[in-house]
């Protein structure tokens, strides 16, 4: 087991899969056919991400360096949130993007009944080390646990 | 972050408590980001990404009315993206329905939403708002609560004003306050390049491939970019600024490029020169190798690599007058050589729809139909994005359609090639 320290960007504790993104996260080509056609899984559909494309993204703790593409991002971000088909926790190697952060932050004001802890900042070294389906935990403190 | 009294009074309920949720968006916003104040929005208009009533985008319309509702609506007037669907634009019987009964029944609603949150005018709906014909161009030095990858890249590098890559959403909610945090790309540190750029390719590179070369390399960051004045001068003519709608639209979307300085072009870069430059910059060179390179990693998502492609998008981000005028020579020309009367594909250029306007008073408009080319004003990105189009072989020369959807990316000489004289 692996400790990560980071910043808390949306607080909470979570413990779920994990899924890697080495390239940054493109939220439209990721999540947009998932949401509209009714993927409760909310599979991958970005073909420029080899790391996630075809994989279930739903409940999984989503380790990524930042997100990327058009700035519906955000909403898009925010839409999985509100129809609950959303990551377990979005935990980002580089300091969070504008995009994600808008989606996590709109989510946190206007859908309070939704709970997707972000933390940012937590290092290169982090994505080097986690790998699909290693277990995740982020404790109150915002330690995330890698094993 | 510092919060002045009429501020903090309205994050504390003075003015309801969906505008108090306003100000505890931005407010969050702004603090993730280090800012340590908000300014005010000084453009004159504001532009929002969300155009389309995309069914699953319902809670975003919930959130919309709300707003409404409540008041919290903006005395800026906006543009917005444009519409999602265009019967002009071929689609089958199928298609149709997907359009119409699944993907887009809402789209009537979100207008009339859109109306009441202070929509320009019913020509408004483009992705290329700073176009003269469209009339929303900020100065430079405007401050804008602006969203969409393109625009935003766009006005930062070309126009000189100064935004945040603002997510949708949060574009209509700096709006509605009237100022946005200050952070990023609205300070001097944040428009400093950490990337310098030397481009050495030996012919003017393809816009959309360049753009698409610098913003997988430099992601989030900010290049200089040097060694374009030989292909582009020193002038922001009318061509090159389509360039470089074209250029940033693909330094956006392949990556997240929100600002881009090219030396001895772009207004910044011309005032400050290489004091723009951050201690320690990285280089990236690109040649004519490196573009080749990056071109051939594209995978191909067609279900048979060899089909013959069915329909043909050009217009992603929306033409500029110029470009429609350019490409009407050149489908004209190529069909002249190949003995064709119309296009071999059906293809559709897409334009805002004031510059459509403008254009069909135009002789050229005649001849472009004469080719048998479609003129629209449609998104490319919404009418590909539904699973009937993943078994359709599409071809674009946007890179940014390329990245969001199935369509595959060809240079616009081989578009031209291929719509004009045939072949797969």
């Amino acid at each position: 087991m692996k400790e990560f320290k980071g910043r808390i960007v949306a607080p909470g504790t979570v413990t779920a899969e994990a899924v890697v993104s080495h390239v940054g996260f493109n939220t439209l080509a990721s999540l947009q056919g998932a949401l509209q056609f009714g993927d409760k899984k909310a599979t991958c559909g970005d073909q420029n991400n080899p790391d996630l494309h075809g994989k279930e993204l739903a409940g999984k703790a989503l380790c990524l360096p930042q997100t990327i593409g058009s700035t519906t991002g955000g909403l898009v971000l925010y839409c999985a949130c509100a129809m609950k088909r959303q990551p377990a926790c979005m935990l980002f190697s580089k300091p969070i993007d504008s995009l994600a952060a808008a989606g996590s932050i709109l989510a946190s004001v206007w859908l309070p009944e939704v709970q997707m802890p972000v933390i940012d900042s937590l290092g290169d070294d982090f994505l080097n080390y986690v790998q699909d389906g290693m277990s995740i935990s982020i404790r109150e403190d915002g330690t995330v646990c890698v094993q | 972050m510092y919060l002045t009294d009429e501020q903090q009074a309205i994050l504390n309920g003075a003015k309801g408590e969906t505008m108090a949720k306003v100000m505890k968006t931005l407010v969050m916003y702004g603090e993730t980001f280090g800012a340590d104040k908000m300014v005010p929005v000084t453009s004159e208009y504001n532009h929002l990404v969300t155009s389309f009533g995309l069914k699953m985008m319902k809670p975003v319309f919930d959130l919309m009315q709300q707003l409404i509702d409540a008041g919290a609506v903006s005395a800026q007037q906006f543009s917005v993206d444009p519409r999602p669907v265009d019967p002009k634009v071929p689609a089958n019987f199928i298609q149709k329905l997907v359009f119409n009964k699944i993907m887009y029944p809402t789209q009537g609603m979100y207008e009339e939403q859109l109306e009441k949150l202070g929509l320009m005018n019913e020509d408004a709906f483009t992705c290329a708002s700073y176009l003269d014909q469209v009339g929303n161009k900020p100065k430079k030095g405007d401050i804008l609560s602006w969203a969409e990858s393109s625009a935003v890249v766009y006005a930062n590098s070309v126009l000189g004003a100064r935004c945040n890559r603002n997510s949708g959403i949060m574009d209509i909610m700096g709006s509605i306050a009237g100022f946005v945090p200050s952070f990023g790309l609205l300070t001097d540190e944040g428009r400093k390049a950490t990337w310098i750029v030397q481009v050495k390719t030996t012919q003017k590179p393809e816009a959309q491939l360049l753009g698409s070369a610098i913003g997988m390399k430099v992601m989030e960051d900010v290049p200089f970019i040097t060694g374009m004045e030989r292909w582009l001068g020193t002038e922001l003519d009318e061509n090159n600024t389509a360039y470089l709608k074209d250029f940033g639209a693909a330094t956006a979307s392949n990556g997240a490029v929100g600002l881009y300085h090219i030396e001895n072009l772009t207004p910044e870069a011309k005032e400050l020169g290489a004091s723009l430059v951050a201690p320690g910059a990285r280089v990236y060179v690109i040649d004519d190798a490196e573009l080749e390179r990056v071109k051939a990693e594209y995978p191909v998502m067609w279900k048979n690599p060899d089909a013959m492609p069915k329909l043909c998008f050009v217009g992603c981000p929306h033409m500029s007058m110029q470009q429609l005028k350019d490409w009407t020579d050149a489908v004209e020309r190529g069909l002249k050589e190949s003995g064709n009367r119309k296009v071999l594909i059906p293809t559709v250029f897409t334009t805002a729809p004031g510059v459509k306007k403008e254009f069909e008073a135009t002789a050229y408009a005649a001849r472009l139909e004469a080719t048998g080319v479609i003129l629209s004003s449609i998104c490319p990105l919404m009418y590909m994005n539904n699973p009937l189009c993943k078994s359709m072989p599409v071809m674009t020369s946007s890179n940014k359609l390329r990245t969001y959807t199935t369509a595959r990316y060809y240079t616009e000489r081989e578009i031209l090639e291929k719509i004009t004289k045939g072949g797969n």
